[in-house]
């Protein structure tokens, strides 16, 4: 078990800057989550850490040692692929005990140890089948079974939930989550999807075109996103223009067109001062009442409901203030506002967040 | 069966009798036809007797020049394809681990099939001959004062064969390779094996049936290639299909020759049966298409 470091990382492909000057520190034993849309660089970082690519400048250091170059056979490493990447002409068995191989183990403990990772991931019994008699999602579990049988000092998961059904991913990241407490070991998970890594991480490092937007606990990055970029890859937000009219060390004052001054707490409006700024209100903390409701303690205005998406649990409402749309997302009380219903849109100043203006 | 599925049940003989047709015409109506003249008799004033006789097949099957030529044929074909199997797999494994210049690559694979098979293999005479290039050079270096003779003997008719199959074996390895998932040997290397540990261990058991079928392609065709030991092989060094050319074109005895080709088809047939028991003939369409 160790730290992963990341010092001053470059990784160029000729002309393309995959990944720019990046440094980040995954303590050991951490569960951490590099989160962005494709081509971030989020796989890039991966593979380096891996030994599947050298980065161009900079330096990797796992456990404290300088691990540039030092071959990936060499670096004790588990790597779960997105495609699961088990090896079709051997068996189940024979997946899971492949790099025990090269461990100088002997044979009686090689058959301990995978009989042990089966158990750990649930599938005792199919040892003797080959990968290919497996479904999708028992075939992630061999290929996590085969990764964490070596020890690895660390964990790294390239999207190994992404080729899953929608149910079954979901009960495969209870079960990831599960078994990395168990086990306790380093864990660096790439994906693209907001939830998983809400859900699973200890940390998010939340990229963009090769840049880290911001690093933080599920809930900082989500509370308080340091960017645009971050406030609306974490979810759907209404970010727009609000310029800062006061600001001091309890918090920023934003006038915010439509409803007027809103205050943001410091915690959540790092860097903004005085001058242009922006407000971000999250979907989901935007919500529609009643005509004529008097909500307390919240800012409101009236709208108009444009669109409805109905999501069964919630309902995704476009709603027009003047020239402005916005989303909301709602749980359904009752039932949903209709297309053309007029209502009020209202929300707590505590639920927002502040960026600095451009 | 309603009159809509007995369309559907219809319409894929539909699509293939043209090719049916032509494969029928072309093969199977001549291969009838050899099957008989095998039973005819040449008599000695060179007409040919109809009928049922065994003789020619007789001549065939006991006759040991012809088990020899048999036995040196299957060696021949054997030492080409071993040799081909050496030099295609890593030239394979190169093409199917380039990046960008792949499609380059696979296009010079094919260059050589724009040009004859007949004319390269005699630019092997160019090369090898007594006024070839290399006995040219060496004279004009002054190593050697007499030309060497290296061409007409057994190894330039497998060097010539090996220059003939090499494509058709470098293609067949190539598709396989390209099947394989590269996570796999990532995945090999993460856990501990080395690149060779991981190459022996995924790629090169996963790449098997490529290999056996570019394997069965290059035995075939060199076994029952007659061109090659015509113009790079000495008196001795005749392949049995240069046999069924002499009956056929040179003595006109269409019976004899007719049991040797057959003979030959056997002894080939036998070894695609076997091909295709253990890995069945879908890899080899791969390989070809």
């Amino acid at each position: 078990m160790s730290s992963v470091i990341l010092k001053d990382i470059v990784k160029r492909f000729g002309d393309f800057t995959a990944v720019h000057k990046t440094t980040l520190e995954i303590p050991d034993g951490a569960f951490v989550t590099l989160l962005g849309p494709s081509g971030c660089g989020k796989t890039t970082n991966l593979r380096m850490i891996a030994g599947l690519l050298d980065p161009t400048e900079g330096e990797i250091l796992i456990g404290g040692k300088r691990m540039n170059d030092t071959p990936i056979h060499k670096r004790n490493l588990g790597i779960v692929f997105q495609n699961y990447a088990l090896f079709p002409h051997k068996t189940v068995a024979e997946n899971v005990a492949f790099g025990l191989k090269y461990r100088k183990v002997s044979r009686d403990e090689i058959a301990r140890r995978v009989k042990d990772a089966l158990e750990l991931v649930q599938l005792p019994h199919v040892g003797d089948r080959h990968p290919k008699a497996l479904s999708g999602g028992q075939q992630q579990r061999i290929a996590l079974a085969r990764a964490i049988v070596i020890n690895p000092d660390v964990l790294l998961l390239d999207e190994p939930l992404s080729a899953l059904d929608a149910n079954l991913r979901e009960d495969m990241r209870v079960e990831l989550k599960r078994i990395q407490d168990r086990i306790g070991v380093t864990t660096v998970f790439v994906t693209h999807d907001q939830s998983e890594a809400l859900a699973m991480s200890d940390k998010i490092v939340v990229m963009s075109a090769g840049h880290v937007e911001q690093v933080g606990t599920p809930e900082e990055v989500y509370n308080a996103p340091a960017s645009e970029f971050v406030a609306n890859f974490l979810g759907a937000s209404n970010i727009f223009d609000a310029p800062c009219t006061q600001a001091s060390a309890q918090g920023a004052t934003l006038d915010a067109p439509v409803f007027g001054p809103v205050e943001v707490a410091a915690a959540r409006a790092p860097g903004v001062v005085s001058g242009p700024a922006k407000l971000v209100l999250r979907a989901e903390k935007l919500q529609l009442m009643p005509q004529g409701a008097v909500p307390t303690g919240m800012i409101s205005a009236p709208a108009t409901v444009e669109t409805v998406d109905y999501q069964g649990q919630t309902v995704r409402y476009f709603i027009r203030l003047g020239e402005r749309q916005m989303q909301a997302i709602n749980m359904i009380d009752e039932r949903p506002f209709a297309e053309g219903e007029a209502v009020l849109a209202a929300f707590r100043p505590r639920d927002c967040a502040a960026l600095r203006g451009a | 069966m309603s009159s809509v599925e007995a369309r559907e049940a219809r319409q894929p003989w539909i699509l293939l009798s043209p090719a049916l047709t032509a494969v029928g015409l072309l093969l199977f109506v001549p291969l009838i036809f050899i099957v008989v003249y095998s039973f005819w008799l040449r008599t000695a004033t060179g007409a040919d007797v109809a009928g049922f006789h065994l003789d020619n097949w007789a001549e065939a099957l006991t006759d040991a020049f012809y088990r020899d030529i048999l036995i040196s044929t299957l060696r021949i074909a054997a030492i080409t394809t071993v040799v081909c199997a050496l030099a295609g797999y890593p030239a394979a494994y190169f093409i199917a681990r380039s990046r960008g210049n792949k499609m380059i690559l696979l296009l010079l694979l094919m260059l050589p099939f724009w040009i004859s098979y007949i004319i390269r293999t005699m630019s092997w005479i160019n090369i090898l001959g007594v006024s070839g290039a290399i006995n040219s050079a060496l004279m004009a270096l002054g190593v050697i004062s007499e030309p060497i003779n290296m061409l007409y003997n057994e190894t330039t008719v497998i060097l010539g064969l090996v220059h003939f199959l090499l494509p058709f074996m470098i293609l067949n390895i190539y598709v396989s390779l390209e099947g394989i998932d590269t996570n796999l040997e990532d995945a090999a290397t993460s856990l501990g094996a080395t690149r060779w540990q991981s190459f022996l261990e995924v790629t090169l058991p996963l790449s098997l049936p490529g290999l056996a079928a570019g394997g069965l392609l290059c035995f075939v065709l060199g076994a029952g290639t007659y061109i090659t030991p015509l113009v790079l092989g000495g008196p001795t060094d005749a392949m049995f299909a240069n046999l069924v050319f002499e009956a056929i074109i040179t003595q006109l005895n269409w019976p004899l020759g007719s049991a040797l080709s057959l003979m030959l088809l056997a002894v080939l047939g036998l070894l695609v049966a076997i091909y295709n028991r253990y890995l069945g003939m879908a890899q080899l369409m791969k390989g070809l298409g």
